[in-house]
């Protein structure tokens, strides 16, 4: 088996998928000006989807920066209080965040690279239904019956070729695009629970556990404060009053 | 010889690529069974540049079928997986 071959054969029945319609020559470029219109349109609406995607993105990645420096805060609480166990637990989902960030970024660019791909591929088939348009004429006229039919199957073929593979790179850019939409909303769900970088344990977890250890340095503060002035050199105060 | 890269255009070279590209394609092949990813893309990589590097650009007023098909640029292992077992690029 070939990775070439394999290509090849792909193409190929995309070729024969887009030509069954078509009878004669003349059909043919109908048709691939058709759909060529019909590729241009879908660039379009992959472009529209890209940017919403790429906004929510923007959006999202707005959120996750805040809740970085939360977390970060939220570890700088914990280690205060001498949790550093929480404090690393903060940090992790810190990472994990970060991590979100440098994935969704390079999505992104990767798409819209991919789109301007799209866009050169959809300009050369348009130029090349036109070329098909003005050399059908020029070998109609040149060439005998038979030879003139040959000449303009072959082009037909480079045609439907450069048709069907516009029409694969479309495929594969809205292949992209659908998992960049699932990605986002993903994380619209994540954020909105606020349970983003929560892959450990619940966030409420972590807060009520930092609120936990806050609480448990605020008795012990306060307990330290009572031990001081039931320190023996106060004594005598309170022995004052019971006698 | 015409060679598409898919999703990016057709190139002409001339016809002792053939043998190149398809020592290439054989190393492609073997990369992908040993499921050795990361000489796959460097392979891959180095495929896609010898054709740019060596071919010239069929211009878009010429229409041609092509002898040889690559698989697009950005291609992940993944998929070079999927068109090995005939599924195509896309699912579905």
């Amino acid at each position: 088996m070939s990775l070439f071959g394999q290509m090849m054969t792909i193409l190929r029945a995309k070729i024969s998928a887009l030509l069954s319609g078509a009878e004669n020559p003349e059909e043919t470029l109908e048709y691939a000006y058709q759909r060529q219109l019909e590729l241009l349109q879908k660039v379009r609406m992959n472009m529209v989807n890209v940017v919403a995607a790429k906004r929510r993105l923007e959006a999202q990645l707005a959120s996750l920066e805040n809740q970085l420096s939360r977390l970060d805060e939220q570890a700088r609480q914990a280690l205060q209080a001498g949790r550093e166990d929480l404090a690393r637990l903060a940090l992790e989902r810190k990472v994990f965040a970060q991590q979100q960030v440098a994935a969704l970024e390079a999505q992104v660019r990767d798409l819209a690279e991919q789109q301007n791909r799209l866009i050169e591929a959809e300009q050369r088939l348009r130029q090349r239904v036109e070329a098909f348009r003005t050399r059908k004429e020029i070998i109609k006229a040149q060439y005998s019956a038979a030879e003139a039919q040959a000449r303009i199957n072959e082009a037909i073929t480079g045609l439907s070729e450069e048709l069907a593979d516009v029409g694969l790179a479309i495929e594969r850019a809205e292949e992209k695009t659908a998992r960049l939409k699932a990605r986002a909303e993903a994380i619209d769900e994540l954020l909105a629970v606020g349970a983003l970088p929560d892959y450990l344990t619940g966030r409420d977890v972590l807060e009520r556990e930092l609120g936990q250890a806050q609480l448990q340095a605020g008795v012990e503060a306060e307990l330290a404060r009572l031990k001081a002035e039931l320190q023996p050199g106060q004594r005598p105060a309170l022995k004052e009053g019971e006698g | 010889m015409i060679v598409r890269i898919s999703g990016e255009g057709q190139y002409r070279l001339n016809a002792d690529a053939a043998r190149h590209l398809n020592e290439l394609d054989n190393e492609l092949v073997r990369l992908v069974e040993a499921r050795d990813e990361a000489g796959f893309y460097t392979r891959f990589r180095e495929l896609i540049e010898w054709v740019r590097s060596r071919g010239e650009r069929v211009p878009a007023d010429e229409v041609v079928p092509s002898d040889v098909i690559i698989p697009p640029p950005d291609l992940t292992f993944e998929e070079a997986r999927k068109v090995f077992r005939g599924e195509g690029l896309v699912p579905g």
